[in-house]
C-alpha cells in the first residue's frame, strides 16, 4: 500500500474546469516531483465542492485547508509552504474560513456550508469520481448488496414509499408510487431510465452529481431495476455535458468490471446493465415522453399521456423514469432507512433539494438544503446576499417552466406545495437571483425567447402561442404596448397552459403569469409611462448630457461607436437620440459623471 | 462481485487510503516541525517514519501533520504529540528510529518517551 501523508483535492467540476483546474493539477504534480514529495502527497480530482464562484478550489487534507481562486502561479507557494513546511498559506485561503484571531475554522462552520445538508451531494468533492474503490469505501454499493441479498422487490418499494421521496426533476410525483406502478405493470420486458437531460438555463445540479458521484446513480438504477423487474437501464444525457458523460462511462465500465453491473450481481439471479444515450441538447427531450422517443432513436417529440411510461414506455414496454437527483437519494434511503429520510424536511416534502444558485448573488454555486428552508436563508445566509449593496428583488425557480418569487415572499419555506401555491414551482432546481437592476418584463421575455427556440413544434398552442406571447412582450419592451396587450397576453397564457401537449408548453407561460402577478406595475410602467423602471429595456432609455456638469472634454464623442455625440470643445456636448444605440459607453467613460440614463 | 464480503474487503482496503479525508474532531495529532531548520536537521525521514509506522499499525485516529518553525532550531527535528485531554509532549532531536519507538510506546501504549522530550534534552 502506498503511504500518503496528505491528500490534495482539486475540484474537477465544470465550473472549476472552466476556471482552469487542469492547469493547477499539472502544475501541482510538477512541483511535487520537483521537491521529491510526489510519493507522499496524492493529488485527487474530485467533483463539485459547490462554491463555484470561488473556483478553482483546492482542499488539502488532513488539515482541511480550503484554498479558493487558486492560480497556477500560486501552486508553487502552496507546495513549498504548506506541503513541504506545513505552513498554511493564509493569503490563498477562502477568507470566510479565517477567523479573527487568525486561526482557521472548519468548513462546516462557514455560512455557505453551515445550513446545508448533503444527501444527494454526499460524495461530491469528497471522492475521486473516477475511482469506484473510493465510492465503495464511503459505503457505496452496500445498499445494492443489502437489497439483493436481504429484501424482496416489494420491500424495496415499500421503503421508498415510506421515505416520502418525491421526484426531484420538477413535478414532485411520489417516487415510491411510480416504482409501484411500474412493478405492477404487465410486460415481459421492463426498462429503467434516468433523465439527465437537465436543460434549464442556470441549472447544473444533475450534471454536478454525475460529475462528482456517478456511481450513486448507477447503484440506484440497479436497485430500481430489481424493484420493478427490469434488467436494462438507459441514462439519457446531453452531449453538451462532456465531463459528466466521460465520468459516467468510466463508472459504468468499472461497475461492470467488478460485476456490480452484468450477470448474477452479488451471486443472485438478478442481472442488470446500463447504457448511455446521448441527447443533442433539446430542452423538450427533458419531457419524459419526448425523452423516451429520443432514446428509441426517433425525433425527440412528446406524445399525449396517458398512457404513462410506467404502462407504456420505451418500445411500448413499462418503463421507470426518474431524474438524476432522485436516484442519488436512493442508496442513502436504503442504508439509513425511510424513517431517517422522512425526519428531514417538511410534512409533504421530505429530504433535501439541491439548488444551483446563480444570478446576482455572491456565492454562485451548488447548495443542498433541507426542504422547508426559506428562500431568504438560501439567498442571504448561504448565498452570501446580493453583491454591490443592491437590493434583492426576486428569485426565479424552475427556470423557463417556473416563476418568480418576489422579495416580499422570501420567507416562504421552499417545498413543492408552497412554491406552487405562490405561482412558481420547484423545477429541477435552478435558482436565479435578481436584484433591483433587473427588469421583470425583460426576464419574462428572456425565458419566452428560450421556449420559443426550444418548442418542438408538434402542437400549435406551444408552437404558435409562445411565439405570439413573445411578440407581445417585444412590443411592450419597445414601448409600443397597450393595456389591451397586457390583457391579451394574460388570456393567451391561460389558454396555452390549458391546451399545450406536453409540460414544455403547459409551463411556458409561467414566467409571464408570475411576473404579471407580482410585478404588474412594471408592465404598466412600460405601457403607460413608456418607462422601464429598472433601466434595462433599451428602447425606453434616453441618455442625456447634463450641460451644467459637462466640461466639454470630448471623450464621450471619441468613444461613441455611432458618432451620435457632437459639440465644441470646452462647451457642453449633446447626444443625438435618433442615432444613439444606448450602449452606455459614454456614461462609463465620462470623467465628470455628466451623462445620465433616464428611464 | 459475487458476495457482500468481497465488497466489504474493497471498502476496508480503500478506507485505509482515504482515512485522511474523513472528518475527525477527536484524535491524536503528531506534528513534525518542517521549517528550513527542521528539514535541514532531517525532519523529512522522521515524518516519513511516522507516516509509515502509523499506517503499518493501521492506527485510525492518528493524524501525522506538519508545522513551521517551533522556535528552538538547535533541537530540531522537533515533533509534538497532541493526545486529546492530555498535555502536549514535545520531542526533540528526532530520528526515524525514535519515531517508531514513540508510535509504539507513546501513541499505542500511552507512555510518553520521557528520555526524548524537550525537558530531558536540556538536563
Amino acid at each position: 500500500m502506498e503511504l500518503v501523508r496528505s491528500h490534495v483535492l482539486v475540484c474537477g467540476g465544470t465550473g472549476c474546469t472552466s476556471s482552469g483546474c487542469e492547469k493547477i493539477i499539472n502544475e501541482m504534480e510538477e512541483q511535487l516531483i520537483k521537491h521529491g514529495i510526489e510519493r507522499e502527497i496524492k493529488v485527487i480530482k474530485t467533483g463539485c465542492f459547490g462554491l463555484c464562484a470561488l473556483g478553482p478550489v483546492v482542499i488539502v487534507y488532513p488539515e482541511g485547508a480550503f484554498y479558493s481562486m487558486v492560480k497556477p502561479e500560486d501552486v508553487k507557494e502552496i507546495v513549498e509552504e504548506h506541503l513541504l513546511k506545513g505552513r498554511i498559506v493564509k493569503r490563498l485561503l477562502y477568507q470566510e474560513t479565517v477567523q479573527e484571531d487568525d486561526t482557521v475554522k472548519s468548513l462546516n462552520q462557514v455560512d455557505f456550508y453551515k445550513k446545508q445538508f448533503r444527501i444527494a451531494l454526499r460524495n461530491c468533492g469528497v471522492i475521486n469520481p473516477e475511482n469506484i474503490d473510493e465510492y465503495i469505501a464511503f459505503g457505496g454499493y452496500s445498499a445494492l448488496g443489502k437489497v439483493l441479498t436481504e429484501m424482496t422487490p416489494e420491500q424495496v418499494i415499500d421503503i421508498i414509499k415510506r421515505s416520502g421521496l418525491r421526484g426531484r426533476g420538477g413535478g414532485g410525483f411520489p417516487t415510491g408510487l411510480k416504482w409501484e406502478f411500474t412493478a405492477k405493470a404487465q410486460g415481459d420486458q421492463k426498462y429503467v431510465a434516468c433523465n439527465a437531460d437537465e436543460g434549464d438555463p442556470g441549472a447544473f445540479m444533475d450534471r454536478s452529481i454525475l460529475e462528482g458521484d456517478p456511481h450513486s446513480v448507477i447503484e440506484a438504477m440497479a436497485i430500481a431495476g430489481y424493484a420493478v423487474g427490469a434488467n436494462q437501464g438507459f441514462i439519457y444525457i446531453r452531449a453538451e455535458y462532456p465531463i459528466a458523460v466521460k465520468r459516467l462511462q468510466i463508472a459504468i465500465d468499472q461497475a461492470r468490471e467488478y460485476g456490480l453491473l452484468g450477470q448474477n450481481i452479488f451471486g443472485t439471479d438478478f442481472s442488470f446493465d446500463l447504457e448511455i444515450r446521448l441527447g443533442a441538447g433539446a430542452f423538450v427531450c427533458g419531457e419524459e415522453t419526448a425523452l423516451m422517443t429520443s432514446i428509441e432513436g426517433h425525433r425527440g417529440e412528446p406524445r399525449p399521456r396517458p398512457p404513462f411510461p410506467a404502462v407504456k414506455g420505451l418500445w411500448g414496454k413499462p418503463t421507470l423514469l426518474n431524474n438524476v437527483e432522485t436516484y442519488a437519494n436512493i442508496p442513502v434511503i436504503i442504508t439509513k432507512g425511510p424513517e431517517w429520510f422522512s425526519s428531514i424536511g417538511t410534512e409533504k416534502s421530505k429530504g433535501t433539494k439541491v439548488f444551483a444558485l446563480g444570478g446576482k448573488i455572491k456565492n454562485t454555486g451548488l447548495v443542498e438544503i433541507p426542504m422547508g428552508t426559506t428562500l431568504r436563508e438560501i439567498v442571504e445566509e448561504i448565498g452570501g446576499g446580493v453583491p454591490n449593496g443592491k437590493k434583492f428583488k426576486a428569485a426565479q425557480t424552475g427556470g423557463p417552466s417556473g416563476g418568480c418569487i418576489p422579495a416580499e415572499l422570501a420567507d416562504t419555506p421552499i417545498d413543492y406545495d408552497s412554491l406552487i401555491s405562490i405561482g412558481s414551482m420547484m423545477g429541477s432546481g435552478g435558482l436565479i437571483v435578481m436584484d433591483e437592476d433587473t427588469c421583470m418584463v425583460d426576464i419574462a421575455k428572456f425565458f419566452l425567447e428560450f421556449t420559443v427556440d426550444e418548442s418542438c413544434g408538434k402542437c400549435s398552442p406551444c408552437r404558435i402561442g409562445t411565439k405570439r406571447m413573445l411578440e407581445i412582450l417585444d412590443k411592450i419592451t419597445n414601448g409600443n404596448g397597450t393595456m389591451e396587450d397586457i390583457e391579451n397576453l394574460e388570456t393567451l397564457c391561460k389558454n396555452v397552459k390549458a391546451s399545450a401537449l406536453c409540460g414544455l408548453g403547459q409551463s411556458a407561460p409561467n414566467p409571464i403569469l408570475s411576473t404579471l402577478r407580482y410585478f404588474r406595475d412594471e408592465y404598466i410602467a412600460h405601457v403607460k409611462d413608456k418607462k422601464c423602471p429598472a433601466g434595462v429595456c433599451k428602447s425606453l432609455l434616453v441618455y442625456t448630457i447634463d450641460a451644467g456638469l459637462c466640461r466639454g472634454c470630448g471623450i464621450c464623442a471619441k468613444q461613441c461607436p455611432v458618432n451620435a455625440i457632437s459639440g465644441e470643445r470646452k462647451k457642453p456636448y449633446t447626444i443625438d437620440t435618433e442615432k444613439c444605440i444606448k450602449c452606455g459607453v459614454c456614461m462609463e467613460k465620462c470623467p465628470f459623471k455628466a451623462i445620465f440614463k433616464n428611464h | 462481485m459475487k458476495s457482500l464480503a468481497e465488497l466489504e474487503e474493497i471498502r476496508k482496503r480503500t478506507l485505509d487510503q482515504i482515512n485522511l479525508r474523513k472528518k475527525r474532531e477527536e484524535g491524536i495529532r503528531i506534528v513534525v516541525g518542517m521549517a528550513t531548520c527542521g528539514i535541514a536537521a532531517g525532519a523529512r525521514p522522521v515524518l516519513n517514519a511516522f507516516v509509515e509506522e502509523v499506517a503499518r499499525r493501521k492506527l485510525k485516529n492518528v493524524v501525522v501533520t506538519q508545522t513551521g518553525c517551533i522556535g528552538v532550531c538547535r533541537l530540531e527535528p522537533i515533533v509534538e504529540v497532541y493526545v486529546p485531554g492530555e498535555e502536549k509532549v514535545t520531542y526533540v532531536k528526532m530520528t526515524p528510529e525514535k519515531a517508531v519507538q514513540i508510535v509504539n510506546e507513546h501513541i499505542v501504549n500511552g507512555k510518553p518517551c520521557i528520555q526524548y522530550t524537550i525537558g530531558a534534552a536540556d538536563k
